[in-house]
């Protein structure tokens, strides 16, 4: 009976002094970014190869340059395991080291994030990922998803089917099905490939797969019945490789299964194999460790001992993708300083750092990653940037890229996106600023 | 009208393309069968140690990994199944010493509460051990369909039909014609008459621990095979709920006629009158479709039936 | 010693029958109180409030909801998060479609809200028992969340299909939506915990709760004497899920300030009823220690390493932690199967001797 109370005593103090274990460390002359990874859990395989990219590309950062013009970046990572409530936690936690931005890289924790980031001061960048309507800086001004949103990149998926059958006239009375993941993410391309649906005069199938997805026996028996011309997937997690799988397996045809930028990485593949050749997906960057900067990260990162990775992942998609994103984030930094000099900056110096990034084809070369993804320009209320897509093809063994970059369809895409920034600040309570006013 | 219009005309789909119905009853019927491959392990310790098992679907979890994990290093095939059946009775061991012994005689709820701290404990062990990366799992059996009669048919789908099947039976023979099946069926049926006649009670349950490990290496490589081997494997568990309640939880049979009905009734559902509700209704179908047969029988299909003294 | 009784003497039927009969109790439950008002607005820091504090109480509701439900009336159900997502988005229909209702009134009405759902759901319970009847709960877990997540109305056709929390004011203080402070939704949370857990004390203390109990124990014994098992069972649906509706309310307009239905899937379910049967069935503290072993423990062993001093990679701690965390789960299901409670009444009775025990 003894042990029964020195428990609960000992209980009652660890459940009372685990939070009070969080102490801050204390602050250097440094930029401090969280890092909210997940290497655990259901979606570890897409968590694994973002989490090394933006360790290896800071820890390049810190040793090539010594930090950016001289100011180190300090990182911390905190493991959400893709549950937003975890997430919260590691953001909470690690506020407490002042951080100037954040990559949440989790649909969920981005919305929890948005409405607390003009009170925290902190930069949300959701690259390809989050809200669509927070594209719109004048609504939302501390919220990026440069250089491209699921909007933009539905249209591209239009506009490259068009380009494949020769001209977007001809998508008239061809049929184009999307599977999705039943999630506000999975859904949001769908009002944009209605709206091109209506323009074009293709037919369009909305598939929804429930999470996890698993079993989509369902689904694709469906697409048998439709037998679509063109299939488009916007999955996550499991439902990716099973999706492949059974496109593979159903017999279709491969080079005409698309998945968007999520569904398409080294994983995705893995279980499909051989089956997976010629699938599709889009992208916005190019694959490979073919880059300067790659040689820049082994020499640098990998020789020391300070890799993340093993070194024959550095490349995959998922990893240049994050890569890109840090880099993304060095700049804007970069950029914050030619106005506020070269110290530690606060979160708002960096936000006209995002809000002013010019992101030139020499700037590109200069940082090894000529060809790996385009020149980007940023403005105060278009936080999207001029982004272009791009396609990817599986050829059994690596993604190579299969097209030219694809312009958006921005005509489309932009006033849809501007009414739902409208309706999405509403909710905020937020008011429009006047980008004239800001230079 | 409309409404009236749009619960009809399914039917008259199935009617005007009966090879493609022929079609969705065959993808139900496989899907079903890969429900119940998971669904028998719960029965199996349901029945022999009145333990819901949570961690049935991480045990499936578990067993992939440590077969991919192995031949990942160069074991060969059959040596890395076997090492891997040698792990799962170990796992029972283990078991049966840390959390079944001590909770002996406990309520329903408490042992099923147990079983979630070991699920909690083998996501982390499983993965720490064998990392949290998708892996291939190669099974020798080519993915891929060929029509039949005008019906598409799946070969990975076909062989895991098969298996199941086969467990079926193995386990019916197992149950009902060895003396270790035979103790089995006698513990179920009363623990303590069982323990007066000399049966070791613990023996039992590490082997009907270690047999349902049997079937979660056999769920894995199966399921593992669809999806690769990653985490997301322990989330079937949740698909074979409405398969086990349906089924009874105390059948084996039951499994596997819980399966094909809601397997065959899913993907009907979904097929013909998901898309008019948008579609994506599989889960709360299977359930619903369970808790409509429960209503009459509230044991299940092939339950026991529950009889109540005041 | 400290907890001594003696000297208590009972001579009414009142005090004998008081929610706290002695006096130890009575003083530390609101000195507790009070402090549990007074001290964390001021002094906790915002990761404290908003990463600890606010989930514990929101979670302790949910988990008193299920106390009622599976621990006093003996239904198990796997549905909360579907109880709670109906909770989260009528509040959410209600405070937008009425912007100048009191948020205290909405939150109430979103209870009442998933109170009818709850009793609708409840209703295979008279004819499905056990383990069998989670599946109708579950059924009501996956089509909710299905509807919500399928019907745009739910979230007044936003974009994004996700719900967010807008400013409401309490008494002339913000309490909900991104600009509230986490003390003035803490505070929030705390109230309706307060009130609430004191309701549900005195309602298992009552009539209702004995005839849930005696449903709970032998439920034709119990029709037998009189109690109908129809009525008493839809009540106990009905009273639990107005909980789990106020609690989900909460986990969006307090918590999380925006959601999409994953915040409600079937996890929370399972979560909420970790805590229930870890803190004790049957009882309404053994959900609040409950709660706090599933929120706090977690916490704990993820700030440990760095506490420690310990460098490790962040998967290994993860992995660590959940082997920890379900070792810990099986330790004390073993040590006291029935719950964090049982074990705080064995203390107690130890500490009515204590230091001398003889």
């Amino acid at each position: 009976m003894r042990v029964k109370v020195l428990l609960s005593v000992l209980l009652a103090l660890a459940v009372a002094a685990g939070p009070l274990a969080a102490v801050a460390p204390a602050q250097d002359k440094s930029i401090f970014i969280p890092l909210l990874v997940y290497r655990t859990g259901p979606y570890a395989p897409s968590g694994i190869p973002i989490a090394n990219g933006a360790s290896d590309y800071f820890n390049l950062v810190n040793e090539r340059d010594g930090g950016v013009n001289g100011v180190k970046i300090a990182y911390e990572e905190c493991e959400t395991q893709y549950d937003t409530k975890q997430g919260v936690e590691c953001y909470e936690r690690l506020k407490s080291r002042s951080p100037v931005l954040v990559n949440p890289y989790s649909t969920g924790i981005t919305y929890q994030l948005i409405p607390k980031a003009p009170g925290d001061k902190v930069v949300i960048h959701s690259m390809g990922y989050g809200m669509t309507a927070s594209a719109d800086g004048r609504w939302f001004p501390w919220v990026f998803n440069f250089p491209m949103t699921y909007w933009s990149q539905a249209s591209a998926f239009v506009k490259y089917v068009g380009q494949q059958e020769g001209g977007v006239e001809k998508l008239k009375g061809k049929k184009i099905a999307h599977i999705y993941h039943n999630s506000p993410y999975g859904r949001e391309a769908n009002p944009t490939l209605e709206e091109l649906a209506r323009k074009y005069g293709f037919e369009l199938t909305l598939l929804a797969v429930d999470h996890p997805g698993q079993e989509q026996g369902a689904t694709w028996l469906q697409v048998r019945r439709i037998n679509p011309n063109w299939i488009f997937i916007s999955g996550w997690g499991v439902m990716n490789q099973v999706a492949v799988k059974e496109a593979a397996s159903k017999g279709f045809p491969m080079d005409h299964v698309i998945g968007n930028w999520w569904t398409g990485t080294e994983a995705d593949v893995v279980p499909a194999a051989d089956g997976a050749k010629g699938y599709k997906s889009m992208t916005f960057h190019a694959p490979g460790a073919n880059f300067k900067v790659h040689q820049d990260i082994l020499k640098h990162v990998y020789d020391k001992g300070k890799g993340a990775a093993r070194r024959e992942a550095v490349g995959e998609v998922l990893y240049n993708r994050m890569a890109i994103n840090t880099m993304l984030n060095v700049e804007a930094i970069r950029t914050a300083m030619t106005k506020y000099g070269n110290k530690p900056l606060t979160g708002e110096q960096v936000r006209w750092g995002f809000e002013n990034l010019n992101l030139t084809e020499k700037r590109l070369e200069e940082l090894g990653m000529k060809g790996m993804m385009r020149p980007l320009r940023v403005t105060c209320e278009n936080h999207e940037g001029n982004g272009l897509a791009l396609v990817q093809q599986w050829d059994g063994k690596k993604w190579t890229i299969v097209s030219d970059w694809i312009e958006p369809i921005r005509e489309v895409v932009r006033p849809k996106l501007e009414a739902a920034a409208v309706e999405e600040a509403k909710k905020l309570s937020y008011t429009m600023r006047d980008c004239a006013k800001e230079k | 009208m409309d409404v009236l219009y749009g619960l009809v005309t399914p039917f008259r789909d199935i009617a005007g393309s009966p090879a493609f119905f022929v079609e969705v009853l065959i993808g139900g019927v496989a899907a079903g069968l890969m429900y119940s491959l998971v669904a028998l392990g719960f029965v199996l310790i349901f029945k022999a140690s009145g333990v819901f098992n949570f961690a049935q679907g991480v045990m499936v979890l578990f067993a992939a990994l440590t077969l991919v994990g192995l031949m990942e290093r160069g074991v060969p095939v059959v040596l890395a199944l076997g090492l891997t059946v040698l792990v799962m009775i170990l796992l029972a061991f283990a078991i049966e010493r840390v959390v079944l012994r001590p909770l002996v005689n406990q309520e329903h709820i408490i042992l099923f509460m147990a079983t979630i701290g070991l699920t909690f404990f083998l996501e982390g062990f499983g993965e720490m051990l064998w990392g949290s990366n998708v892996k291939r799992l190669d099974v020798g059996i080519p993915d891929e369909s060929f029509m039949v009669a005008g019906v598409l048919v799946n070969r990975l789908e076909l062989t895991a039909a098969l298996t199941a099947a086969i467990l079926v039976a193995v386990l019916a023979v197992f149950f009902h014609g060895t003396r270790i099946g035979r103790a089995l069926r006698a513990v179920a049926d009363d623990h303590e008459a069982a323990l007066s006649i000399g049966i070791p009670l613990k023996t039992i349950w590490v082997i009907v621990w270690s047999v349902a490990g049997g079937v979660a290496i056999v769920a894995g490589i199966m399921w593992g095979a669809k999806s690769g081997v990653q985490f997301s494997l322990s989330l079937i568990a949740l698909k074979s709920l409405p398969v086990l309640i349906l089924g009874g939880f105390t059948s084996v049979p039951g499994a596997i006629a819980g399966g094909l009905i809601i397997g065959v009734g899913e993907k009907i559902g979904e097929v013909y009158w998901g898309p008019l509700v948008g579609g994506a209704i599989e889960n709360w179908f299977a359930y619903g479709l369970a808790l409509v047969f429960l209503l009459f029988r509230p044991q299940g299909l092939f339950g026991e039936k529950i009889i109540e003294r005041v | 010693m400290i907890y001594r009784t003696a000297g208590q003497f009972k001579t009414t039927y009142a005090s004998d029958q008081a929610i706290f009969p002695i006096v130890q109790d009575r003083v530390v439950v609101t000195l507790a109180l009070v402090a549990a008002f007074v001290v964390p607005p001021a002094l906790a820091s915002e990761y404290w409030l908003q990463a600890v504090l606010i989930p514990l109480l929101v979670y302790a509701l949910a988990a008193i909801g299920l106390n009622l439900l599976t621990g006093y009336a003996g239904q198990l159900s796997l549905g909360t998060g579907g109880f709670m997502a109906v909770g989260a988005y009528s509040a959410f229909k209600l405070s937008t479609a009425f912007p100048h209702l009191d948020i205290v009134a909405v939150f109430l009405l979103a209870g009442l809200v998933a109170a009818g759902v709850g009793l609708l759901f409840g209703i295979p319970s008279l004819r499905i028992k056990g383990f069998y009847l989670a599946v109708a709960t579950l059924a009501a877990q996956f089509f909710l969340i299905w509807l919500f997540n399928k019907v745009a109305w739910f979230v007044n056709y936003a974009p994004s299909g996700t719900i967010t929390a807008p400013d409401r004011e309490v008494l002339g203080v913000l309490v909900t939506g991104p600009n509230a402070t986490s003390g003035a939704r803490y505070v929030m949370a705390l109230a309706f915990v307060a009130i609430f857990g004191l309701v549900a004390k005195n309602l298992v203390r009552g009539r209702l709760g004995r005839a849930w109990m005696a449903i709970r124990d032998r439920d034709i014994a119990a029709e037998i004497i009189g109690i109908r098992p129809l009525r008493t069972k839809l009540l106990a649906f009905g009273i639990s899920s107005f909980y789990c509706g106020v609690a989900g309310a909460e986990l969006v307009f307090l918590y999380l300030g925006s959601a999409e239905t994953l915040a409600f899937d079937v996890n929370q379910s399972f979560l909420v009823l970790f805590m229930v049967i870890i803190g004790g069935l049957g009882s309404i503290l053994g959900s609040f220690l409950g709660a706090a072993f599933i929120v706090l423990v977690p916490i704990f062993l993820t700030n440990a390493p760095h506490w420690l001093g310990l460098n490790m990679s962040v998967a290994l701690q993860k992995h660590i932690e959940l082997m920890i965390f379900g070792g810990l789960i099986i330790f004390f299901l073993i040590v006291e199967p029935h719950g964090l409670a049982r074990l705080w009444q064995i203390t107690k009775e130890k500490l009515r001797l204590w230091p001398f025990p003889h």
